[in-house]
């Protein structure tokens, strides 16, 4: 089935997607990959404040090439989910609940998914200038000594994703 | 010494030139094995992720913009005329000056870091290269260009299987190898492998392989059948589009060893060979 998700996001629209639906992105987008994970799960166990709020939110797990003129971004499409895996139970259970990546997630993501009702939606791997045209702004909000790692905020329309993991635990196709 | 620096530069724009254009423009033969894809694919979750493939190729070449972020560390075979009067250091410099630019002019993303284990350093050049040398027959040079992205890297392996294990040994590492990696490396992939030498000609080898002609042998055959039958399919969505193509170079090993190299390369296969004749380089 095709949804629609507008973001920040609202729990029933969250809860209304299921597992193999199409869904279309909108809104605000935070952006994040491995080494921002990291520094996101210490400031969670060292007690310190977080660099945006994650109620609400969604993190996409991408670090985009370099803006030519007069585009936003270079090739923006999504990162290998599973090296986020260790640190995504730890980020979902403070309320980043809600993933863009790619690939397949360990049944600890999956479990915490169903656990705090996220999603873990894929986006098409490989798809960089695709979805660098569907971005109309682009910020840098936190790390920017990262260079293309760093923790950015960007706003999206009509952002093609797949349901990989429902808010119910449900997997498309049956396996993590 | 005048002329041999215009030369160089003449060179150098060449090369720069090449790999701007390889990370927007898929080699046609790819590009039609995509789309030859997309019309066998019957899963339906399979082809929503090959339309998005298409509609990604055609707005690269549109708009200018890489096919994806990641733009790949450069691994380049150069291959030497044994009749060639070219010294090697020249061969090296014309490599990372070109790939230098390239990166910088076009707009590659910085993704090489200075140390693997502690810093992490991004070197912000996209350099260092992973260069390898060979000598082949004439008087040409021959540049062979990877743009490695690690989501598909990473599931690159390699295995030293039982000498005895034959064909089934084979077939049943590079599956291994390939359920392990599933969704993850943005299939439909084109896998290259090598078998023989010892296990860092192998690793080589597997990656030599997207140079050469695939040639349609009974092992090529079976694993094309027996990958696309893992059913991980475009974007490992399900269905039956799992590789698109499968290179293999074997070469004479020790009697107690079989090496099993797998290179995996993701749907956006991106590579270049650059020829210069004697006298260009």
């Amino acid at each position: 089935m095709r949804r629609e998700l507008h973001l920040p996001y609202t729990q029933d629209e969250v809860d209304a997607i299921r597992a193999g639906d199409e869904v279309m992105l909108s809104g605000t987008l935070y952006v994040g990959r491995d080494q921002v994970h990291k520094r996101l799960a210490a400031a969670i166990e060292e007690g310190r404040p977080l660099p945006f709020p994650f109620a609400g939110n969604a993190i996409y797990y991408m670090g985009p090439s370099p803006a030519p003129p007069g585009s936003v971004l270079g090739a923006a499409g999504p990162t290998t989910s599973a090296r986020m895996d260790p640190f995504s139970p730890l980020l979902a259970g403070h309320g980043l609940k809600v993933m863009v990546g790619k690939g397949p997630r360990s049944a600890e993501v999956r479990e915490a998914i169903g656990r705090f009702h996220g999603l873990y939606l894929q986006a098409y791997g490989g798809c960089g200038a695709l979805y660098s045209a569907r971005i109309s702004s682009a910020e840098t909000v936190a790390y920017p000594e990262l260079g293309p790692e760093a923790l950015l905020r960007i706003s999206i329309h009509d952002f093609p994703v797949f349901c990989m993991i429902d808010s119910l635990g449900n997997v498309f196709g049956g396996k993590p | 010494m005048e002329r041999d620096r215009v030369i160089s530069s003449k060179a150098e724009d060449r090369i720069a030139e090449a790999l701007i254009r390889a990370i927007r423009v898929l080699p046609e033969d790819v590009e039609s094995l995509i789309r030859r894809a997309a019309v066998a694919e019957h899963g339906q979750a399979g082809r929503l992720a090959l339309g998005a493939i298409l509609e990604n190729i055609d707005e690269a070449r549109r708009s200018g913009l890489p096919l994806c972020q990641d733009t790949g560390m450069f691994w380049c075979l150069a291959s030497v005329g044994r009749e060639s009067s070219v010294p090697l250091c020249r061969v090296e410099e014309a490599i990372i000056a070109g790939a230098g630019r390239a990166a910088a002019e076009g707009y590659y993303r910085k993704s090489v870091v200075e140390d693997p284990v502690y810093s992490r350093r991004n070197t912000g050049t996209n350099l260092p290269a992973v260069i390898s040398y060979e000598l082949a027959d004439g008087s040409d040079v021959t540049l062979h260009f990877l743009f490695k992205g690690f989501g598909s890297e990473n599931c690159s392996s390699l295995r030293m299987i039982n000498p005895t294990a034959g064909e089934d040994g084979v077939s049943a590492a590079v599956l291994d190898m390939m359920m392990k990696a599933g969704g993850k490396p943005c299939p439909p992939v084109f896998l290259g492998i090598g078998i023989g030498g010892t296990m860092d000609r192998a690793a080589f080898l597997s990656k030599k392989a997207f140079f050469t002609e695939p040639e349609d042998s009974p092992l090529r055959r079976r694993l094309m059948d027996e990958v696309n039958g893992l059913g991980i399919g475009p974007g490992g969505l399900g269905g039956s589009q799992t590789v698109l193509d499968i290179s293999i170079i074997s070469e004479p090993t020790h009697i107690a060893g079989l090496p099993v190299a797998l290179t995996v390369n993701c749907w956006a296969d991106r590579k270049c060979s650059i020829v210069f004749k004697e006298g260009e380089l």
